[in-house]
This record gives structure tokens, sequence and C-alpha cells, in this order.
């Protein structure tokens, strides 16, 4: 059956910050952008983000971004590529004042500069010089003031957002390449083929696999999912960070920027425990670090609740002042969903999971990446990648905390610039055949035609809790080969599974069957190269390995649709700099 | 946290799915609080979509910040996701947020509601070159962006104001005007003048009627009328 066509320079799938920064880079230089998002954009979750976006401005003491640059290689256990964190925190000043010009409202000093806060991670002169104050921030709502600006100046830019717009797959070009996508126009239900010389994946993140996670119900891995589907592979997908403190049996996130401000946390014995595992940085550590030892103090009988299942996050004696001007959504968010005013009481928190490290590898300037027969490395004709669905990989095995945002806008901007000259160069139409375009649709057609079969409701339920249980902030070789086979089977599952409502307006019931697609497809990678990493490195760490292995397992691997996996080495080789040496994290 | 006691909910939705319904109508769903994970209303649609899954809302991050779950909880607008089942009685009437058209149960087409946004033109203006760092900001100044910058666009303000539901597309509504106000007294924006202008006639600021509705039901605590009387008295002024 065919479908309307509509052809564009450049195809922006997902309308948070990576993709509004990339579509404002290309529409602003007069392309012709399509944004496409499932929700309008202000809902995407970069709303969400509080604590800030790192650069090396150096408004609250000297700083340098070779600094920034040191403190994420060390933050990622040394799986971060050094060419993309080289490029990252050398862009991070340049990329922060853009947004600035932009009319971010960021906190300011008294000398009119941008505030910046300490965060988890952040540190002086090469880690020797005490804790950085390097995050930008706009109070404690970084995201919703980043993601609304962005927003306001692709108004200002005429871009086109195509807004309740749902991807379901990648479309095939006669050269191998990606010619584009198909999707689905939320509010008719009408199905439509986008072809662009430029299909850049901006969907997030899929922290919806778990049960508790920080991340919104739309966090679902659309675009990775897309990739696998179409052939090609994720990378690094066991790294999982679990964030300290998301409100203890809700899940919704409370910022770093609180103990970045000089908040702490605290056992049932009142005793401020990360002094004891980490005297230097205490609650300033690395969130992977932070969170094992919340862990360890809850197994350990040391947490709070007839099940020592949560710890507290103290910040009453920060003050009033502070806490209304620098975290006034976290008091918010506390008095709401815990039912706590943090200027009196602690907040109870646990660690719960919050961003996916892993995704589509990228080179940094966020082209698609996949791996040949022979094992070499191959960029994929016609398809980027950037933000949290993307592994550029600015974070390897563990992000630090405020590197997020700045990843997204670096990254956005990147693929822009990359993608504009490109079409100054002369970038041909991408042509796919008849048959490609078809085979983009078998998924949709299958859900849209199966009429008898289990619902998704279950097997998605029942995904998320295999998830909590055998792929959390620790892991165990015994549990999680058994984890593994019960996702396996789930998937077989889901390709049974019909939809009761075939309606076509606003049929959230149809998402919600196509998201779980890609949430299976992610956590079956994660599953399967959680089992396969036989050591403790970053956000992956086993009982059964507790230790990191340099010689064996310093490496990305990347992962397809079928179980295969490839090794990618580790980029040591910055452009400017002298490269760091690879050692083990100091607390 | 405590555990809420067992309750049972009476909740009455406005259906209307346009592929099958000639007209919308009220379905009635008994909830069991127990089976419900969470203290929200949100949490409480959830328990009835497990069981019809046709039932359609907006809803994306859970905890009060993106803005898609506006809707009218017995009789007054909020955000189901941060609406305590607790404060609610246990009979529960839910519409879609009023004086949008509807396309599809609880879900408002809110076309007219951006439009009016785009009126007040959302983004910084300032036609001198940037500076190679920060354009600088007193704290002074970049407080009184406070209350104003906050917003999520949930629309619960402008579907709760009658100046909104008589003209749509004249009147900008008080979400739209929370902007205008939120670029015309930022530090680092010039077109004061242009804005100005263009807000100048009987209908974009002067529809409002001081109801103050606005107020009542913003989820973030903002005050889009306080807003609106600071750009009234910025127009009168320039009048003069």
């Amino acid at each position: 059956m065919s479908i309307p066509e509509i052809a564009f320079d450049a195809v922006i799938i997902g309308g948070g910050g990576a993709g509004l920064r990339a579509s404002l880079q290309l529409a602003g230089a007069g392309r012709k952008v399509a944004v496409l998002s499932k929700v309008f954009p202000t809902r995407s979750h970069t709303v969400a983000a509080q604590g800030g976006i790192n650069a090396a401005l150096g408004n609250m003491e000297d700083d340098d971004w070779r600094w920034h640059m040191y403190d994420t290689f060390m933050g990622s256990d040394s799986m971060a590529d050094q060419d993309a964190i080289e490029y990252m925190c050398k862009n991070a000043p340049q990329t922060v004042y853009e947004l600035e010009h932009m009319g971010l409202p960021f906190s300011r000093l008294e000398n009119g500069r941008i505030y910046q806060r300490a965060f988890g991670g952040q540190t002086r002169d090469f880690g020797k010089g005490g804790i950085a104050h390097r995050t930008c921030a706009a109070a404690d709502r970084t995201g919703h003031a980043m993601l609304h600006t962005l927003y306001q100046q692709n108004i200002k830019a005429k871009a086109n957002i195509f807004s309740e717009w749902y991807a379901v797959d990648l479309v095939k070009s006669r050269n191998g390449g990606i010619a584009g996508v198909i999707a689905i126009n939320m509010e008719t239900g009408e199905t439509v083929y986008l072809n662009a010389k430029a299909t850049i994946l901006a969907t997030g993140g899929a922290g919806r696999i778990y049960e508790s996670t920080t991340n919104a119900f739309t966090n679902t891995g659309d675009g990775p999912g897309m990739a696998m589907r179409a052939g090609l592979p994720l990378q690094d997908m066991e790294m999982w960070q679990f964030h300290p403190t998301g409100i203890a049996g809700v899940g919704v996130l409370i910022t770093e920027g609180v103990r970045g401000e000089g908040g702490y946390l605290l056992n049932k014995d009142g005793e401020r425990y990360m002094e004891r595992y980490s005297p230097q940085l205490k609650d300033l550590d690395c969130r992977d670090f932070v969170s094992r030892s919340s862990m360890m103090e809850m197994r350990e009988g040391r947490g709070l609740g007839p099940k020592s299942d949560h710890v507290l996050l103290k910040l009453d004696h920060l003050g009033e002042e502070i806490i209304n001007t620098r975290l006034p959504g976290i008091r918010e968010l506390a008095k709401t969903f815990a039912g706590v005013d943090p200027l009196r009481d602690p907040i109870p928190v646990v660690p719960t999971c919050h961003y996916m490290m892993g995704g589509i590898p990228t080179n940094y300037h966020g082209q698609a990446i996949t791996v040949d027969n022979d094992g070499k490395d191959k960029i994929v004709d016609g398809l980027y990648a950037i933000g949290e669905c993307a592994c550029v990989s600015v974070h390897g095995a563990n992000r630090l905390g405020a590197n997020s945002l700045l990843d997204i806008v670096v990254f956005g901007r990147a693929s822009g610039i990359h993608v504009g000259e490109r079409l100054v160069e002369g970038l041909d139409m991408p042509v796919a055949s008849r048959d490609d375009i078809d085979a983009a649709q078998v998924r949709l057609n299958r859900w849209n035609t199966t009429t008898d079969g289990e619902s998704v409701e279950v097997i998605r339920a029942e995904m998320r809790k295999v998830m909590q249980e055998d792929f959390g902030v620790f892991r165990d070789g015994e549990s999680m080969a058994p984890g593994l086979k019960k996702l396996e089977a789930l998937q077989e599952r889901l390709q049974h599974a019909a939809l009761k409502d075939k309606s076509e307006v606003f049929n959230f019931a149809r998402f919600e069957a196509l998201e779980l697609d890609n949430l299976m497809e992610i956590a079956l990678s994660t599953a399967r190269q959680a089992n396969h990493r036989t050591e403790s490195r970053g956000a992956h760490s086993r009982f059964d390995c507790p230790d990191r292995d340099d010689s064996k397992w310093l490496k990305h691997i990347a992962i397809f649709a079928d179980g295969r996996m490839a090794d990618r080495a580790v980029n040591m080789k910055p452009n400017e700099v002298e490269p760091l040496q690879v050692k083990e994290r100091e607390h | 946290m405590t555990e809420a006691q067992a309750r049972k909910l009476k909740v009455s939705v406005y259906r209307y799915n346009p592929d099958k319904d000639n007209k919308p109508y009220m379905q009635s769903y008994d909830v069991d609080t127990q089976l419900v994970n969470g203290q929200m209303l949100l949490d409480v649609l959830h328990v009835i979509r497990v069981d019809d899954p046709t039932l359609g809302f907006r809803q994306s991050c859970r905890e009060g910040v993106c803005g898609s779950d506006g809707m009218n909880i017995n009789g007054k607008n909020g955000l189901a996701c941060v609406t305590k089942i607790v404060d609610l009685p246990n009979k529960i009437t839910i519409r879609p947020l009023p004086g949008l058209p509807v396309v599809r149960d609880l879900i408002v087409d809110m076309s007219q509601f951006y439009r009016q946004y785009e009126k007040a033109e959302p983004y910084l203006q300032n036609d001198q070159p940037a500076p190679a760092k920060e354009r600088l900001q007193s704290p002074e100044e970049r407080a009184k962006l406070d209350g104003l910058y906050e917003c999520i666009l949930c629309a619960c303000c402008s579907t709760s104001c009658p100046s909104f539901w008589w003209n749509p597309d004249k009147f900008l509504g008080p979400a739209a005007l929370l902007q205008a106000e939120r670029f015309l007294i930022d530090s680092r924006d010039n077109a004061t003048e242009e804005r100005l202008t263009a807000l100048d006639d009987a209908y974009k600021v002067f529809r409002c009627r001081s109801i103050m509705n606005c107020v009542d039901v913003c989820p973030k605590g903002l005050n889009p009328t306080k807003a609106i009387a600071a750009i009234r008295e910025k127009l009168i002024q320039e009048g003069t």
C-alpha cells in the first residue's frame, strides 16, 4: 500500500534538548528541517533536568576545560572516548554562552555572571585541587529553562515542528544507508514516509525498562529500537546510571545540586556515611559510587524503614534562603511526593534508574557507526544520533552529573553543523525502494492486524520487574543468567501480543505497544551485555566479578539485535591535548 | 510514607472517540484505592486504563513539570500527576480542559493556545551584537524573571479564563501574557517598545477582567494576573 511521502533536508526525531538544538542549527541556516516529536516539544524529558550544565567558565574560581575533560574521563572509569570528551569539554563554554544569548535565565552572581555550583566528580587541577564549581544553573530548573529557551528559538527560526508525531521505523536506502523514517500523525492515525538527506535520532533515554525510574513515561528508547531493527548496533548497554537520590517509593528525581549546595546523605543512625566511603569527595563522589554506598548501607541494615529500604537526604541546615532561591523546585517536589518540607525534615531517597550511558555508537559529529563483517567501524550513510540515545561515548561506564545537558546541546549543535556542511557540499536525496518502505511498516502492520493475543500491559510489567530485580545497582552472574532467559521468553510472547483498540485518533494503546517493542530491544541488549562483561566497571558492578580488568575489558562492545557482539576500541587519541592516562579512580 | 486508607472511588470520565462515538458521554469507573500504585489522580487513571486501554489522556513526566496532563477535576483545572487522591472526595468527575475542542476523551486540541503563545513573541530579542561571553545580569534583574519563566504551558490557566473562552483568538490569555511579561522585564531584551506596540489593542491584554481563575488553578503557583497588571501599567504609561 502506498503512503504519502514528504522530503526534507533533515528529519530530526525527538523534540528534546538535543533535537531542538540540532534543528536550530539547521533551520537557522535556512535548511528544510522537520522535527518529529511524540509529545509537544516542551513536554520532552529534558524539561525534568534540574541541577545544571557543566562548562569550565571559571566564574567562581579558575577553571580549565582540560580539568573538566580529566574529570569526565575519570568518572567514566576510563571508558569514555577521549576525542569525544575533548570536543565536548572544549566546546562547553561557547555552547553555554550561546544558550545565555538565546535567553536562558541562568542564576547569577553579584558580578552579573552565570552562577555555577559544585556537582559530583568535578575537581580542579586534574583531581588535585579539590571540588570545582563548574555547573551552570538556573535555580534547580535548568532543564526546563533550557528546553523552553530552545523551543522558543525554534519558533523564532520558524522550524517545522511535527508535534505529536510518532516515528515507527527507519527506512533503508538503496545504498545500504538510511533514507528516512515511517511516522504516524498521532492525532489522525495517518502514516507517512519522511524522506531525508539526513535522519537524526534524538529520542532520549529508555529508563522505562525498569520498575523504578526518574524517567518520564515517554522514555522508551524509540531511536535505539529503530536502529536495531534496521540492522544497526547499540553499544555499552550494560551501563545504566542509578541516581543516588530518587524519592523513595516514587522515583521522582532530587537533583545532585542539593549535595552540591551542601546537603548530605544520612543512614538510620544519623551518620553521614559518605565520609566513610569517600573521605575526599564525600557526598560529591561520582553517582555510581554514591549509589553503591547507599545500597551497602541498606543491605547491612542501616537504611530506614522496616525493610531498610531507603536513606535520608538532609538539607535543612542550608537555610531557608538558599533552599528557596537555589532549590525551590526540590522543595516543591519533596512536599508533593514525599510529604516532607526540606526546610525542616530530610527527604527519603533511594538509588533510582536514571540514565542510559549506552546507545547508538557515533563519532563526535553525531554520525551513526556500525561494525562491518571484518570488525571495522563503518559510518552509516544518512543517519545521525545525538543525546541520550547515542553513545559518542562521552560518559563511558558512568556519567558525571550535569554532563548530560551538556552532551545534548554540544552534540545537537555538532550534528547540525556537520549536516549543514554536508548539505553545502551537495548531499543527494537517498532513494528507497518500494520494498524498503514496506519493510519499515511490517511491525506496525503486525500490531494493526493481530486480533488475538496477550496484552501489552502484562508483558511490560513483567519485563520491568526482571530488570529491576536482576539488573540493578548490584548484579550477579547467578541471577543475571536466568534474568536473560526470562527476557527472551518475554520477547517471544511480545511477538504474539495483540491490541484491542485499533482506532486511529490518539490511540495511545497502539503507541505503547510500539514503544514496548523498543523497550524490549533495550532490555535484552542490557541483559546480554551485562552477562557478557565479566568485570566491574563504572555503573556495572558484579558481586561475582568485583574488580575492574583493563587487560580484557577496557573496550566498548557493540551488540546487534540477534545478540551478536563486536568489540570497539576506546579512543585514546584526543586531537589537541596529551592523552589521559588510564588509572584507577580515587575516592 | 503512610498508606492511605482504602477507599472506593467512583470516577466519572468524559469519553469521546471520534472513530465511533456520535457524541460525548460520561463513563463511570469504580476504583479501589488499594489497587492504586501511587498517591496521585494520574495513578488512578492508570488503574482504569488497565481494564480499559481505550481511555485517552496525555502524560509524560508524572512530576508536574512537563505540563501534559492538565484536565478538569471536579470542576477545577489541574494536573492529574500532582493532584493527590487524599485531597479528592470519593466521587471524582474528570473532564477535558474547558474551552478547547476535544479530540478524544481527555485530549484537547491545543493549537489555539499555542498560537496565542507564539503571538507573545516568547523569545529574547536583542539587536546588539552578543558579547564573547555571557550578557551580564545582576541577581536583582534576574530575580524579576522568577514567577514568570517557570510556566509549563499546561494551559490550566487560559482554559479556566472566561475572557479566553469568549475571545480565544483575540485575547492572548494568561499563559501567553505571562511570557510576554517574562520578556518585557528581562534586562537582556531590548525590544520593549515593539513588544508593547504589538500588545496594544482592545483585546490582547485588556480583555483580562481580573477574575483570577488563572491564579487559582496554576499548578506551579504562578500569578498571571499580576503579570497582566504589570503589562497594562506599561501600556498605559506608554500611551500617556
